[in-house]
């Protein structure tokens, strides 16, 4: 897919989920805005995902055949359910549901309410990334060649499971796994490197024995190089890491450079203001 | 008269390492974890049969639940083992979210439950495991009596679909229940008959029950011990049965009262039958250093505590 469609849908996700939290003001529209040129890329181009004749999209919870997808950083739910949506496994207009009473859109995401794309819950920081792992050698047993992808948040590289499953990967040869981590240095305290600095992360997890590569993750065409150059070292004996550099808020002016959109909805007029900044480019929900 | 008689004493442990390498044959979906404690989990035999279905995790159990509970996606069933304390208490959040939550089919098995771990002391002695995981939403909770038991157990949660926390220890115990036993989730075996008091035990404390109940009826009364091997899903039918003969009931676990088997039954009594009842178990307090058996007699887990706590009961009827 070309760069310029995937951008078309970015656009549409991204008033999803500025609709999506202003419709339940709640929720965390900064990062969900910062991985949507990523998700989209995943979803809609890099991903192999089963289809059926027809080529829509066909969920089952093994995923045996088929990319996985892992969502570490859960907060950032409003994302994954309008690229679920869009992408076509359940209807867009259950978007307007979310994290409301008796929803499958729950706050965070879930397999519990058997919402078809999710396979675990998230948003216990730290959990995803052993999640995906396991994923991946399930799938090395069963001889299925396919990848498994996992993001995780700059933030959440506080939590230790995260360096217990850093050091588990290169060590096990889990070389069927891409992993990102949103660099947007902030978390709701205030900066990274304030609240808890990461240093280098790059040479942390080199030292770990990860294949470590960094990109734009607001850029559609270094996502779409990157992500070509990642595939091209799977099956190489280590699992690869992407540091993906972004902005909270990224699409919305008066959302960027600044942690206060972590977990804020907007209000009547903002939200207004914001989708001003995002054309309408597959019908909102 | 000896009312139940054995030939040797085992590990419950050991029970579990022969149900692996049963699995190891015949289950070719089962995939084994360990966090650094292959030969405390005896799970030699498996290795050395399916080595390809085994991962060490190092001494990181989160790391080994979260990835438990991604290998059940492709149709596997993981067990992950360590010791209880550090299989459940430890990690928790990891079981809430990943598992349970997730509802992840994945086993975890654990080995050194309780006081009977003795010599490490309260560090390793976890006795609030069973209320950590029976307080999950759709965990199964199962603690087995003994080496035969265990072993057919852990064969049997690899057909259940669904979380399951298996519970088991490390001194060797009486081996009285049958080798060629099935196994049956939430199924409460009645061991020994009687009408005067019920005695509903698990774990390590049935065979103290059985002790006790011969001591009873030397003089006179006649116990009735029934071998609650799931604590959940509770086998309310048989317990309910049974008070309502006998009219009074005493628990025995090696876990707090807090949590344990005698909460469960406790709570489901107070609701649908009131009956006296009193509770053998550790009463809020952390375990210490010892020899089992002397911190079973210490915390009051043996048969003479099940005894003075079944006369006890009767005398409240």
């Amino acid at each position: 897919m070309q760069t310029q469609e995937i951008q078309k849908i970015s656009s549409q996700v991204r008033r999803d989920i500025l609709r999506m939290v202003h419709g339940c003001q709640s929720g965390h529209p900064g990062g969900s805005l910062g991985c949507t040129d990523l998700l989209v890329d995943l979803f809609f181009s890099t991903m192999n995902l089963k289809t059926d004749a027809a080529g829509k999209v066909v969920f089952d919870m093994d995923g045996t055949n088929e990319d996985l997808f892992f969502l570490s950083n859960g907060h950032i739910s409003p994302l994954i359910y309008s690229v679920l949506a869009r992408r076509g496994y359940f209807p867009t207009a259950e978007l307007a549901t979310f994290r409301k009473i008796d929803t499958r859109l729950q706050g965070h995401p879930t397999p519990h309410e058997h919402l078809e794309g999710i396979r675990i819950a998230s948003g216990s920081l730290g959990q995803g990334l052993s999640v995906a792992i396991g994923a991946a050698q399930a799938k090395k047993l069963n001889g299925d060649k396919s990848t498994v992808y996992c993001l995780m948040g700059d933030g959440e590289q506080n939590e230790g499971q995260v360096w217990e499953a850093a050091m588990y990967a290169p060590h096990h040869k889990v070389d069927n796994l891409i992993a990102f981590i949103d660099e947007n240095g902030q978390q709701i305290d205030g900066p990274t490197e304030k609240v808890m600095s990461n240093r280098d992360l790059e040479a942390k997890y080199k030292a770990f024995g990860w294949n470590v590569m960094r990109m734009d993750g607001n850029n559609a065409e270094d996502i779409k190089n990157t992500l070509n150059k990642a595939k091209a070292e799977l099956g190489k004996g280590s699992p690869i890491m992407i540091i993906m550099k972004t902005e909270m808020g990224a699409g919305v002016d008066f959302m960027m450079y600044s942690h206060k959109w972590h977990g804020v909805a907007p209000n009547d007029q903002q939200l207004q203001d914001a989708l001003a900044q995002l054309e309408e480019t597959l019908g909102d929900y | 008269m000896a009312l139940f008689t054995y030939e040797t004493k085992k590990d419950t442990r050991s029970g579990f390492g022969a149900g692996m390498e049963y699995l190891s044959q015949h289950n070719p979906k089962v995939v084994a974890l360990c966090a650094d404690l292959i030969g405390s989990l005896k799970l030699e035999g498996f290795i050395k049969n399916s080595p390809e279905r085994f991962f060490q995790t190092g001494i990181a159990e989160a790391n080994m639940i979260g990835i438990s509970a991604g290998l059940t996606l492709g149709g596997f069933i993981p067990y992950a083992t360590t010791f209880a304390n550090f299989g459940t208490g430890r990690v928790y959040d990891q079981i809430r979210q990943s598992v349970a939550y997730s509802g992840k089919n994945v086993k975890i098995c654990c080995s050194h439950a309780g006081l009977t771990l003795g010599e490490d002391g309260a560090t390793h002695q976890i006795l609030e495991d069973i209320g950590l995981m029976k307080m999950l939403p759709g965990m199964v909770v199962i603690n087995p009596c003994d080496y035969n038991q265990t072993k057919a157990a852990t064969i049997a949660i690899a057909d259940y679909e669904g979380p399951v926390y298996l519970r088991f220890g490390r001194p060797v115990v009486p081996v009285f229940t049958p080798e060629d036993q099935k196994f049956e989730i939430g199924k409460a075996l009645n061991l020994v008959e009687g009408t005067d008091v019920t005695i509903l035990a698990t774990g390590h404390l049935v065979w103290e029950a059985i002790q006790a109940a011969e001591a009873l009826l030397e003089k006179g009364i006649k116990a009735e011990v029934i071998n609650i091997h799931t604590i959940k899903p509770l086998d309310v039918q048989a317990i309910l049965a049974s008070v309502k003969k006998t009219g009074c009931v005493v628990t025995a676990e090696e876990h707090q009262y807090n949590g344990g088997l005698g909460d469960s039954v406790a709570q489901y009594l107070a609701m649908n039958h009131p009956t006296p009842m009193e509770f053998v178990g550790v009463n809020d307090s952390f375990g210490e250093s010892g020899k089992p058996a002397e911190l079973m007699e210490k915390y009051g887990l043996n048969a003479e505590a099940i005894v003075a706590k079944a006369i006890r009961v009767m005398a409240r009827k």
